[in-house]
């Protein structure tokens, strides 16, 4: 079962994910998805530390939410392997991956509308071995929902309801949390609120990949900023490299030829 | 001390009976449980054979109505089939017990039917949940699965058609089928008329009891949570087809001691159990008391099933007993436009609105109590 045990794998970024030489905890090797004629992710191999947190951005269609949902087994990949902290995810269910310490908020909002801000976080949180008051309480104060909490999560603000997803993903207390675009439609701010958020969950060891478009946003909380065009990686680095990069630029602003 | 202790453990007792999911968490609602209970245990010393017999029957038709709200009102699995598990188990009943007709032999019937009808939503579970069958397509699926058991059933008219001494009947049905009987060897306790009526309300009480446990628990915060949002609970780790197989596996295995309790109170079965009336029943049942109460679906079985007897003779001189179903139909139709959650939930709110209106006005301490009931 080990991956390590077999020498055709040794030589992937798998190896580096049971933290041998470095402290990777997410890798995958040649990742390909494709549907029908198009291939929406191309033999990426992207890789993540322990506790950085990486924006993954890009044109529309250039791949990321994909890119996430091959992670979080929504969608299988047509080639490639995904190895998360020393396990080989590729063929374990979506619920299966979660338990290795994935957390995951897609890009659209789904709190459930009808029941409590309380039972909301209760639902991930039973899952766990810490579902009591005191965690509760706190991650309602991580996510400033504490006078919120009887009410209706349909009843919440956008913005609530954006930090009340995060919060819910972070009962979990995963090492790695996916965010997919958690400031779309935000004011000014919720989005400083979401980025103090995640510093915060940062400063305690979480690691985020987070896909967003809001550059402010990606200045504010990344170290490290990949960017996918085409299904492809295109560039990968320190954000300030990143925007000073003129073909970035262009595939942004669609000249892309 | 002791008082306390007793405290303590009805304190503790209660919450597991009470929680966000079910309706009537409240001191004043377990004595009117209470109350209600007492006065169905003296209903038939006051009234006549009869009517206390066919309470019997609306009682056994309540698990069947149960078994739908567990499925579809807790956990979004809106079934058409639940007569199917219904019909199966009493069909099974029917024939061991016709075939073993010994205290033994029945007690034997009334296992080997639970399990059979239970076993059989199972499978049927299995092959929709992990086969991705979903939504309206469950709905439809398990409404074909009862109407080709009709078929089925209908077509068994022959001789030929008997399992040992059990003739399956056609459309005449099974008839013969024994009473329930507790005991082992030769004979036992035989549950007939007054007893059977004892039986059933005390078995009703204790499920509906055991089953606000179960979805106050934190399994039910998970049915409800998968009836709410089915992605959503997935990427929490849920495992969702087997969640929903277990859920559906529980309701099948309620609706199949109804069909137990229906076989023998009536001593008999036929294929009407499968038809598309029977099948609608339950969702009727169901819409109408509020598919997301477990009382709601407890009460408005009885109280419809009860009003269809009654119409049964016509209604004065001029609506025949043909408008019994018209009028359970528009019935349906009034609660469905008018009160969508159904009519106990709409009940309790109206209730809850009142009390914390006269609270406001009040403002006093003492019902600040009630609220966080």
């Amino acid at each position: 079962m080990s991956s390590s045990s077999d020498p055709t794998v040794r030589q992937t970024p798998a190896v580096a994910a049971t933290g041998d030489a470095t402290d990777t905890i997410l890798a995958t090797t040649q990742l390909t998805k494709k549907f029908g004629g198009l291939t929406a992710v191309d033999n990426v191999d992207f890789t993540i530390d322990d506790g950085e947190i990486r924006c993954l951005i890009g044109p529309n269609g250039a791949g990321k939410s994909t890119l996430l949902e091959l992670i979080t087994g929504q969608l299988r990949p047509t080639k490639g392997g995904i190895y998360f902290d020393g396990q080989d995810l590729t063929d374990l269910e979506p619920h299966e991956r979660i338990d290795t310490g994935i957390s995951v908020k897609f890009q659209s909002p789904h709190v459930y509308e009808n029941l409590t801000v309380e039972q909301n976080l209760r639902i991930p949180l039973q899952r766990t071995d810490r579902d009591t008051d005191a965690v509760l309480e706190q991650t309602l104060e991580e996510i400033s929902l504490t006078e919120q909490v009887e009410m209706t999560a349909g009843d919440l603000s956008h913005g609530q309801q954006q930090r009340l997803e995060i919060g819910m993903a972070v009962t979990l207390n995963p090492t790695l949390m996916l965010l997919d675009e958690p400031v779309a439609g935000m004011s000014v701010e919720e989005t400083r609120e979401v980025a103090e958020l995640i510093r915060s969950l940062h400063d305690d060891g979480m690691a985020f990949v987070v896909v967003e478009h809001d550059m402010e946003f990606v200045t504010e909380i990344s170290d490290q900023v990949t960017v996918l065009n085409q299904g492809q990686i295109f560039r990968q680095g320190p954000i300030e490299e990143i925007k000073a990069d003129d073909a970035v630029r262009r595939i942004y602003l669609g000249e892309n030829a | 001390m002791s008082e306390t202790a007793s405290a303590s453990i009805v304190d503790r007792i209660r919450g597991r009976l009470e929680g966000p999911n079910t309706i009537g968490n409240s001191t004043p609602f377990w004595v009117g449980l209470g109350v209600v209970f007492a006065a169905l245990a003296v209903f038939p010393l006051l009234t006549d054979p009869y009517t206390a017999r066919q309470s019997s029957r609306y009682f056994a038709l309540a698990f069947l109505g149960l078994s739908l709200c567990f499925v579809w009102g807790y956990s979004g699995i809106l079934s058409f089939g639940q007569v199917a598990f219904f019909g199966v188990a009493a069909y099974t009943f029917g024939a061991i017990g016709i075939n073993f007709s010994s205290a033994t032999g029945i007690g034997a019937a009334t296992i080997g039917a639970v399990a059979v009808g239970t076993l059989f939503a199972a499978v049927l579970g299995y092959f929709m949940f992990y086969g991705g069958v979903r939504d309206v397509y469950v709905t439809i699926l398990t409404l074909v699965v009862a109407l080709v058991l009709h078929t089925f059933m209908a077509q068994t008219a022959g001789s030929e058609w008997a399992i040992g001494d059990a003739q399956l009947g056609g459309f005449n049905g099974m008839t013969g089928i024994p009473d329930l009987t507790l005991g082992v060897g030769a004979s036992g306790f035989v549950f007939d008329g007054i007893e059977l009526y004892y039986a059933l309300l005390f078995g009703l009480f204790v499920t509906y009891l055991g089953l606000r446990v179960l979805v106050n628990s934190s399994f039910g915060m998970t049915m409800v949570a998968i009836r709410e949002d089915e992605e959503r609970t997935a990427t929490f780790g849920y495992d969702v087809p087997f969640i929903k197989l277990v859920v559906f596996t529980i309701g099948g295995a309620l609706a199949a001691v109804g069909g137990v309790f229906y076989a023998s109170w009536g001593n008999y079965v036929d294929p009407t159990v499968f038809g598309i009336a029977f099948a609608a029943l339950p969702v009727i049942w169901v819409s109408v008391g509020g598919r997301e109460s477990l009382l709601g679906a407890l009460a408005a079985t009885v109280a419809i099933e009860r009003m269809q007897t009654g119409l049964s003779g016509g209604v004065g001189d001029f609506l025949g007993p043909e408008w019994a179903l018209v009028i359970v139909g528009g019935l349906l139709l009034v609660v469905i436009m008018f009160m969508p959650a159904g009519v106990v939930p709409t009940l309790d709110s109206i209730i809850k609105e009142q009390l914390a209106q006269r609270r406001g006005q009040s403002s006093s301490p003492t019902a600040t109590e009630e609220a966080s009931d």
